[in-house]
Order: structure tokens, then sequence, then C-alpha cells
């Protein structure tokens, strides 16, 4: 564990070192390619830190205060998507595993649906959800459960059929209803791909969320600062960064909470961890 | 011994695989009478296997009649009358020794009380004791057989169909499973079919030993295993078992027309 932490201390220090290491440079031989390096373009990064504690704007309270709640508001959002999305991606796995007839005809257009672009189903989610009396809020989650489900869908679908074949003679031989075989075999051989998807799910669906802030005019999220902090960019460039340190930590936790979870949930040998 | 009292009573069963329009088993006869320990062996691609399934009913007959425990073999398979072990334990590896041991007692509904009582017996019969909270994967292959053999037998099925369950133990944990297997065979009271393609194996575990030949399989012969019970390791050291396995050799031989290897 203090190994860990000590190579993760190690590879952010490199990374910071790099990031300042190649400004230096750039900076020292005056390099125009592929851009030129100065305080607007690369900021340092204990510039964007420090810009998390000084105020938003005059008088206001601190960046880091006002992107918090921001992250809290993109976190609830994009929770209830990691909920949805996860929720109709097990549950189109379960039908799918079930009928190939529903796998045959169905499985083409699930993965199509994730071709089409965020940014061109968006404004219509918040069209249909906008006038139900909803919290508009909700429209962002059911955008950020559109890029969920789709993982969760593909490997639960993968998981459920990846138990032996033995395994499944075994119920057999005790004439377990299909019932019982989802949840005492598939169910249970499925979690590892499970929390896999849920991996790539969780930080998807926050991406979702931020993205989707944008279509629906909310500004009380990462997505509304984002779009607030990058007009103001030529003035103020640690600010956004600063904003995107947060959506990236933001990230960081969901996908640890996953990781957390996995842990407790599934009993495996230990190669068997990703 | 009449018909009644057959535990497995096969007419005329034949399969044939649709794919490829393979014959796997042709015309098989076989009665399979209370306690007995029955003893299937012949070469790869003999049916065996498939002749356990058929008794199972996880595979359909093309053709003939499966009676198990009186009933049409489907209607057997519903009543949970047979255990069955594969050649690897199949054991879920998200479930700890008891709670492998406990999955066929959940099946049938037993309440928790019961199930834990009956998988400290089950561990105790496969001397498995001290490891009842451990994971599959924390123990070595013959354990991990022995739980599946416990699994098995959890719900005192009246047969036991076991599928090579030692093929893949080396020939020490092999020998000593099977000194285990008749140990236990003969505490549980069960009916045991058993595929094998070892010849020295069939003969020390079984009361009769029914050789196949293969493509098509067909019975081509059975030999009566007269030797004294309970066996033992000097069993394996008698002028009769050295007999009966030179005469179990020799009906694979004849049973053999394609001239394939035959098992040692």
């Amino acid at each position: 564990m203090l190994r860990r932490g000590l190579v993760f201390a190690a590879v952010l220090a490199g990374l910071w070192a790099l990031w300042e290491a190649y400004r230096a440079f750039g900076v020292a031989v005056s390099l125009t390619w592929p851009f030129e390096v100065n305080d607007r373009t690369m900021p340092h990064i204990h510039d964007m830190i420090g810009q998390l504690f000084e105020p938003s704007r005059r008088n206001g309270p601190l960046l880091i205060e006002v992107l918090g709640k921001a992250a809290l508001f993109t976190a609830k959002e994009a929770a209830v998507g990691f909920a949805l999305g996860a929720s109709v991606g097990f549950l189109i796995a379960v039908a799918l595993v079930h009928s190939t007839l529903l796998q045959r005809g169905l499985l083409p257009y699930i993965v199509a649906s994730q071709t089409i672009p965020i940014l061109a189903i968006a404004p219509m989610v918040v069209v249909w959800l906008g006038g139900r009396g909803l919290p508009g809020w909700f429209s962002v989650s059911v955008i950020a459960a559109y890029l969920t489900f789709f993982p969760v869908a593909i490997n639960a679908l993968r998981g459920l059929q990846s138990a032996d074949p033995r395994a499944h003679e075994l119920m057999s031989s005790y004439a377990a209803s299909r019932w019982t075989v989802l949840w005492k075999l598939r169910v249970p051989a499925s979690l590892p791909y499970l929390f896999s998807a849920f991996k790539i799910a969780a930080t998807a669906c926050v991406v979702g969320a931020i993205i989707g802030e944008l279509p629906a005019s909310i500004q009380d999220g990462l997505g509304g600062a984002i779009l607030n902090f990058n007009q103001y960019y030529a003035s103020s460039p640690e600010s956004l960064w600063a904003t995107n340190i947060i959506a990236a930590l933001l990230g960081i936790a969901f996908f640890l909470l996953i990781v957390v979870t996995e842990k407790l949930v599934v009993r495996r040998a230990p190669e068997h961890f990703v | 011994m009449n018909e009644q009292a057959a535990v497995v009573s096969l007419k005329s069963v034949t399969k044939d695989f649709q794919r490829g329009g393979v014959r796997a088993l042709q015309e098989i006869d076989l009665e399979v009478r209370p306690r007995e320990f029955i003893s299937l062996i012949g070469p790869s691609g003999c049916g065996k296997s498939t002749l356990l399934r058929i008794v199972g009913d996880l595979v359909p007959p093309t053709s003939g009649e499966v009676v198990v425990n009186g009933k049409q073999a489907h209607q057997a398979r519903l009543d949970r009358d047979y255990g069955i072990v594969f050649q690897d334990a199949v054991l879920y590896d998200w479930r700890t020794v008891a709670k492998n041991i406990a999955l066929p007692l959940e099946m049938l509904d037993w309440d928790r009380a019961r199930r834990s009582q009956r998988v400290r017996e089950m561990v105790e019969l496969v001397e498995l004791g001290g490891f009842e909270d451990h994971y599959p994967w924390q123990l070595s292959g013959g354990m991990q057989q022995r739980v599946s053999i416990a699994r098995a037998l959890a719900f005192d099925p009246p047969l036991l169909l076991m599928d090579e369950p030692f093929g893949a133990l080396d020939e020490m944990t092999r020998e000593r499973m099977n000194m285990e297997l008749l140990r236990i065979w003969q505490e549980s009271g069960s009916t045991i079919v058993f595929v094998t393609h070892s010849i020295a194996e069939a003969v020390f575990l079984s009361t009769r030993v029914v050789v196949m030949s293969p493509r098509p399989g067909r019975i081509t012969g059975i030999v009566d295993i007269d030797l004294p019970q309970p066996r033992n390791t000097d069993t394996r050291e008698q002028e009769r078992f050295f007999e009966l396995v030179t005469e179990v050799r020799e009906l694979l031989r004849t049973g053999d027309r394609s001239g394939e290897e035959l098992p040692a």
C-alpha cells in the first residue's frame, strides 16, 4: 500500500516535472511548433492550483468553493446517469442472453446507437424531457446514461455467457430454472466483466454529464463552469485549467469508487483482478 | 434382478450427432443394479461420456429407452435423482468450499440450519475439515475434486454419475482418491456409474466393467469384477486383479477395430 502510494506520488511528480520542463524549454528557445509556449498556452501548474484558492470574482467565494459545488452538482447528474445506464445496460444483457433472436436483431442497433455523437442526441433529450416537469439536471443524467449503458450491456452480455458449459450442465442436473441459473451462475460469473464495464462507464458518465450540461444550458455544473471560463481564457487561463483538474478528479473519484466496490464484492482468484 | 429394481436401465439406446451424421452410440443395452459400481471404459470417442450424459438427461438419445430410478430419465432429472461429478471439479469460484457443497441444497430449498448440518457431514465424509471457508482456487486439484464429490452426494441422490473424475490428477493422488471413493461409496450406499479410460482404475473400483468400442460406440463385453470387498492397496497386487486387467484389455483390443492406441 505504501509502495503504491510512493509510485503514485512519483508518477505525479514526474508528470509535473515534464510539464514544467517542456514549458521552460519552449520559453527558452521561443518554440512556435506545434504551438507557442507561454503563460497563456501552458500556465504553471502551481498557478493553476493557486488559482483554486483565489476569489472566483471580485469579493466572491474562492474558486475551489465554486468548483466544488459545481462538481457535486455534476456528480449527482453523473451518479443518477450511471445508475440508470448500468441498470438498463444490465437488463438489456439479461434479455439478450436468453434470446439468440433478440441478440441477432437488437445488437447491431445497440452498437449503432453509440456511433451517433452525443451532441446530436442531447438537444432532443432536453426537448423531450424538459417539458415533463422533470428537473433540468435529469435530462443531463439521461444523456450520461446513454454513454453508460453501452459498455455495461456489451460486457454484461459477455459475462453472463462466460460460465463454463460444465457449470451449466451442473445446473441442468439440478433441474434449475432459468431464473436460478441467472442468479446462481450467470450473474456471479459475470461480475468481473461487469466491473470492467463499470470502470469504463464510471468515467464515461462523468464526461457525459459535463457534455450534457452544454445543450441543456445548465449553469450549475462543471460543464457550465468550463463554458464560462472558456470565455475568459485570454485573461485567466488558469481558471479553465483548474476546472479541468477538478473535472478529472471527479472522474477519478468515480473510478476509485468502483474499484473499491469491486474489491468488496467480487471474490476471485487474485490473478482475476484487473 | 427384476426391472423395477434397476437404478439405470438402457434399452437399445442410439445416439447420432446431427453434425456430420456421426453415430456416437449404437444399440446400447445395460442395467445397473442398486449399490453397483459400474465403470464404462473405452478409447476416446467411444461415446462413454455421451452415454453418461444420456443417463443424466443432459443429452437426449436419438432413439431407445432410458429409465432411471424407475422413471423416464427426464423425470429423474427433475426429481434430482442423481449427482454428477465432472473431470474438472466445476466448482463455483465465488463460493467457498462449504457454499459449493451447499449449492444443490439451496436448489432443494433446504433451510439454513439443515444445510449447514449436512455440509458439516459432507466435509467430514470427504475429509476436508478446516477448509470450509477456503475458496476453490486455494485448494489442490485433489481437494477440489473431493469438494465436487461432496457436492454431488450432499442431497443423498440414489445415483452418482462420474465422468473421468480423476483424469486430471496425478497417479499418486488418483490412487488415493480411488481409495476414498470406495470408502465413500460404501458409507453412502449409492450406486455409481463411472467413466474412465484407465483399465486399472476401472478394475480396482468396480463391481462390473463395461467395455466399449469406438465409432459407433457399442458394448463389447461386460466383465464381472469378483475381487473381494472391501478393496485396499493389496487388491492391486493380487493375481486375480492382473487377470481381470488382462481380460478387460483384451476386450478393448477386440473391440477396437480402428487399431487406435490403447490406454495404459
